[in-house]
């Protein structure tokens, strides 16, 4: 177990692309971090910047207090699992773990120990003569798994392992690797663009955009209170509903009626409504906004009602199976439900 | 466990070592490219001088003034090499071959690989072994035989008899019958329901996809006719045929005769011109001569 | 065959027609033909000729010459692949290596491709000119007088170096390519799991590269056994005399200039047999262990 603390790290690349835009990052000993993002948006790097595979412009790296920065990636003591698993095609099952202790110089019986312990624990034991090229997707990524697990390092690595799998296998996976990071209490960084994985799987996620920290939170921080507009658009399937209006005070004016506040706010702003904090009703009262049902798509468990307030378009989760009552439609949202963000630098207000 | 190894490596300067690597990686690449240039330099340097000072001295390193007379004579004159023949008809010829080969090649090639891919043909399979199997033995193991053949066909000392023999190996097929393989399978099926007959889906869709697969094999297939030797050496003795590669022979021979002093300018001259249109269409046409070279050849 | 292939029957023969003509003309019956002149012995006045069963063979096999060829040609093959094998191999890994001027790099180390045998030849043998080869020179200034043509060991040694250098760009573009599709991923898991480039290359790139080493190295050996020919021939002044010469060179120069046709023709299906050991090791590998995918 290992801290890790990035500190006002820059990556600019010989092109003059600025890759990384001043990261600052602390992780505790065993936490499991998500980076998210949209493609380009210097999450890989980041990454690949802590693994020492790219170099850091300027900035520091520390793993477990010791700085980083000028160390080879083979002596700081992390396993990263890769998108493709980069299994080395022409070793068998138990080369591929064995190979990076190996070159440690480990003795031969504690290579075997440590082989077979992974193996077992990831239901390896059985495949560890094969090649890479007779697995199936889901024992490479175990594989890939195994050769991490099995150097006991101070942090894993992890960028988007699961994009290859199909989508039971993911969610699989998922939980799997969450469970043996608790196991194994290794300080984890993970990458991906899922937005689904960082909810699920993360201690704490930081949302990357344009090489830039958006914000770092727990789950239930990040989707409840975004710090910015980009963060509450990425975040949550269906995304937030957001609509642009002008705050007076401790009410927002909206076509043809208002949504309350519970703080005060000036000036023009966005404002965010996750679909499921909104209520269909028939009642119109002061605090309710006219809504225009288009259709409705039906998801088993629940409901997502598409329609429009004005001319912007809103989605609205109905966990209830009763049909949309009759007649005009309002929509009425609580004040600790309403984000708002400024309207020119999208951060939260 | 967790910190017992970690602490070495530390000292080592990442930045310090990564320069002297460099170093060290840039010298090799450069001594390695100065090995393949030099000698071509050699003979472009040597193309400038008169023949009394290279029968002397040898291969030149500097320039001198002789250089516009050595070209000018390569190519319109008679040389002392030849007896009637110039560089211009030589290249010329040598233009038809390489062109002739590389178009030859392709246009027969890519038909039988139509043929063999998209055709329910019975011995479709037994068609493709007997022109596969020709990748096995290269022209120079049954050259012999071959001559005679084309000099019972009275096919010596012409074009087609220069260039038809050559021709007679699958590179091309086997090639174009890879990359058919890989044209998506629903291409032909989506034609077919447009109404393309197997001609037009030929001309109309395949053609055109296979562009730049053609460019590339061009190129590869021109350089390779373009030097060839052994065969033109055998098959052309008429001078007005002979190629620039083939006209080597006989620069060879008037430099093994030491009875004279060669015209070693014109000499080099010839040669520079014998290797420059293939060198340029490589250089030009880089991406494609790699593609062709690395896709046709595996 | 495609699924939904086309089922006229008279067209493609029509398309096949061209490649099957001239194959059976000019590949078929040429080699039935060395086959078959193999096992006669040509009256040298051209009064016809007469079967003498393996005889031809029987003559070649005992004849000191032709073991000298062949030997020479195992040890021309095998400098000729190794060496051109491996400095390709360092230039390309330096040229994978490098970013700045890779570009540049790659240009100047696969141009010479292009360049014709005899004209390499032509500039060997201008290198090694007995009175004024730079070369010559060289051999000279450390005390050794290098006689190419009269000296059968530095004429092989003309006849190796000019056969390597002509070689080298084919192997550099391939082993390069090889290099290049290695995925990224694949190098930076092994940077991570060690921490030695050297011994990452071994573990890892090495057997990475097998399957364009094998091949190049069949490539190579083809390329050394026929493709050499224009090289020798300018090398030593079409002159065979005393110079060490290789098996195609034989064939040609005992069915061309000897008239010998029952033993050049008997040289060839050597040559054949082969060459065709030569395709099934090939095959065999191929089938066997090296491609991981």
């Amino acid at each position: 177990m290992a801290n890790v603390s990035v500190k006002d790290v820059e990556k600019i690349y010989p092109n003059g692309f600025h890759a990384i835009k001043g990261a600052n990052l602390e992780i505790e000993p065993g936490e499991f971090i998500v980076l998210v993002g949209p493609s380009g948006c210097g999450k890989s790097t980041l990454l690949r910047t802590i693994a020492g595979l790219e170099e850091a412009s300027s900035g520091e790296i520390s793993i477990g207090d010791r700085v980083v920065n000028d160390i080879d990636p083979a002596d700081r003591n992390i396993a990263m699992v890769f998108q493709n698993y980069a299994l080395y095609p022409h070793m068998t099952v138990y080369k591929n773990m064995a190979y990076g202790l190996k070159n440690r110089k480990l003795p031969n019986d504690q290579i075997d120990t440590q082989v077979q312990k992974a193996a077992l624990m990831l239901g390896l034991s059985e495949h560890l003569d094969r090649k890479p090229s007779q697995l199936s997707g889901g024992q490479r990524q175990r594989v890939a798994m195994g050769r991490a697990i099995v150097r006991s390092p101070d942090l894993f690595l992890f960028d988007e392992p699961l994009s290859n799998l199909d989508a039971k296998l993911r969610s699989q996976m998922r939980i799997e690797i969450r469970k043996l990071q608790r196991e194994l209490g290794v300080t984890s960084i993970y990458v991906t663009h899922d937005q689904v994985e960082a909810m699920t799987m993360a201690d704490r996620i930081v949302v990357l955009n344009g090489g830039k920290i958006e914000q770092i939170g727990t789950p239930a921080e990040i989707y409840n209170s975004p710090a910015s507009v980009f963060v509450a658009s990425f975040m949550g399937a269906p995304p937030m509903n957001l609509m642009d209006a002008v705050a007076d005070g401790n009410s927002i004016a909206l076509p043809g009626g208002a949504l309350p506040l519970n703080h005060e706010v000036h000036g023009p702003v966005t404002i965010g409504i996750r679909p499921e904090k909104a209520v269909i009703t028939d009642q119109a009262n002061g605090a309710t906004l006219p809504f225009t049902h288009d259709f409705t798509e039906e998801l088993g468990a629940i409901r997502l009602v598409h329609g429009h307030l004005g001319d912007t378009p809103f989605v609205v989760h109905r966990h209830d199976d009763a049909p949309l009552p009759d007649g005009p439609l309002f929509v009425s949202v609580a004040g600790e439900n309403v984000n708002v963000f400024d309207q020119a630098t999208g951060q939260k207000r | 466990m967790t910190k017992t190894e970690t602490n070495r490596g530390q000292s080592a300067p990442r930045k310090r070592r990564f320069k002297l690597e460099h170093l060290l990686d840039h010298s090799i690449l450069i001594l390695g490219s100065l090995f393949m240039l030099v000698p071509v330099y050699l003979i472009i340097a040597t193309s400038s001088f008169d023949r009394i000072t290279v029968a002397r001295k040898g291969l030149q390193y500097t320039f001198s003034d002789q250089m516009a007379e050595n070209f000018h004579m390569a190519m319109f004159e008679s040389t002392s090499f030849t007896g009637t023949v110039d560089g211009f008809t030589m290249l010329m010829n040598s233009l038809i071959l390489g062109m002739g080969f590389a178009i030859g090649k392709i246009a027969i090639s890519m038909m039988a690989a139509y043929a063999i891919v998209y055709f329910r043909l019975r011995f479709a399979t037994f068609a493709f072994w007997l022109i596969f199997t020709t990748l096995l033995l290269p022209l120079e193991v049954r050259i012999l035989p071959t001559y005679e053949i084309v000099q019972g066909l009275g096919m010596i000392n012409t074009y087609s008899g220069l260039i038809i023999p050559l021709i007679a190996s699958a590179t091309g097929t086997f090639f174009f019958r890879q990359f058919f393989r890989s044209v998506p399978e629903e291409l032909v099926e989506a034609a077919r329901i447009d109404g393309a007959g197997p001609v037009k889906f030929f001309i109309d869709i395949l053609v055109p996809l296979s562009k730049t697969m053609i460019a590339a094999i061009f190129i590869i297939m021109f350089v390779v006719g373009w030097n060839q030797y052994l065969w033109p050496t055998l098959i052309t003795t008429d001078e007005g045929l002979f190629t620039l590669v083939r006209g080597i022979k006989q620069i060879m021979l008037v430099i093994a005769d030491n009875n004279k002093i060669p015209e070693f300018g014109v000499a080099m001259a010839l040669a520079i011109i014998a290797m420059l249109p293939p060198v340029l269409i490589v250089l030009f046409f880089q991406s494609w001569f790699v593609k062709g070279l690395v896709e046709s050849d595996k | 065959m495609k699924r939904a292939g086309f089922a006229q029957p008279w067209l493609p023969m029509l398309l096949l027609l061209p490649q099957l003509t001239i194959i059976v003309i000019f590949f078929y019956w040429p080699a039935l033909e060395a086959v078959r002149s193999s096992f006669y012995l040509e009256d040298p006045f051209g009064f016809g000729s007469s079967f003498v069963g393996l005889e031809n063979y029987q003559i070649l096999l005992e004849s000191r010459e032709y073991r000298r060829v062949a030997l020479f040609t195992l040890f021309f093959t095998l400098c000729v692949t190794f060496f051109s094998l491996a400095i390709a191999l360092l230039l390309a890994v330096k040229a994978d290596k490098v970013l700045r001027g890779a570009t540049s790099y790659k240009t100047l180390l696969m141009w010479v491709y292009a360049i014709a045998p005899p004209v390499a030849g032509l500039m060997g043998a201008m290198l090694v000119n007995h009175s004024n080869g730079m070369i010559t020179h060289l051999f000279g200034a450390a005390g050794y007088e290098f006689r190419n043509g009269l000296n059968y060991s530095d004429t092989a040694f003309t006849m190796i170096l000019v056969a390597i250098w002509k070689q080298i760009p084919v192997n550099f573009i391939f082993f390069l390519s090889g290099l290049q599709s290695i995925p990224v991923s694949l190098r930076e898991a092994a940077k991570i799991d060690n921490k030695s480039g050297t011994s990452r290359f071994w573990t890892i790139t090495f057997p990475l590269l097998a399957p364009t080493g094998f091949f190049l190295l069949i490539t190579n050996i083809t390329y050394a056994l026929f493709d050499t020919f224009g090289i020798i021939d300018v090398v030593i002044k079409g002159e065979p005399g005393n110079n060490p010469l290789t098996l195609v060179y034989k064939v040609y120069v005992d069915g061309f200039r000897g008239n010998d046709l029952g033993g050049s023709s008997a040289q060839s299906v050597v040559l054949m047999v082969l060459v065709l050991a030569l395709t099934v090791f090939q095959f065999r590998l191929i089938e066997k262990r090296i491609h991981y995918t």
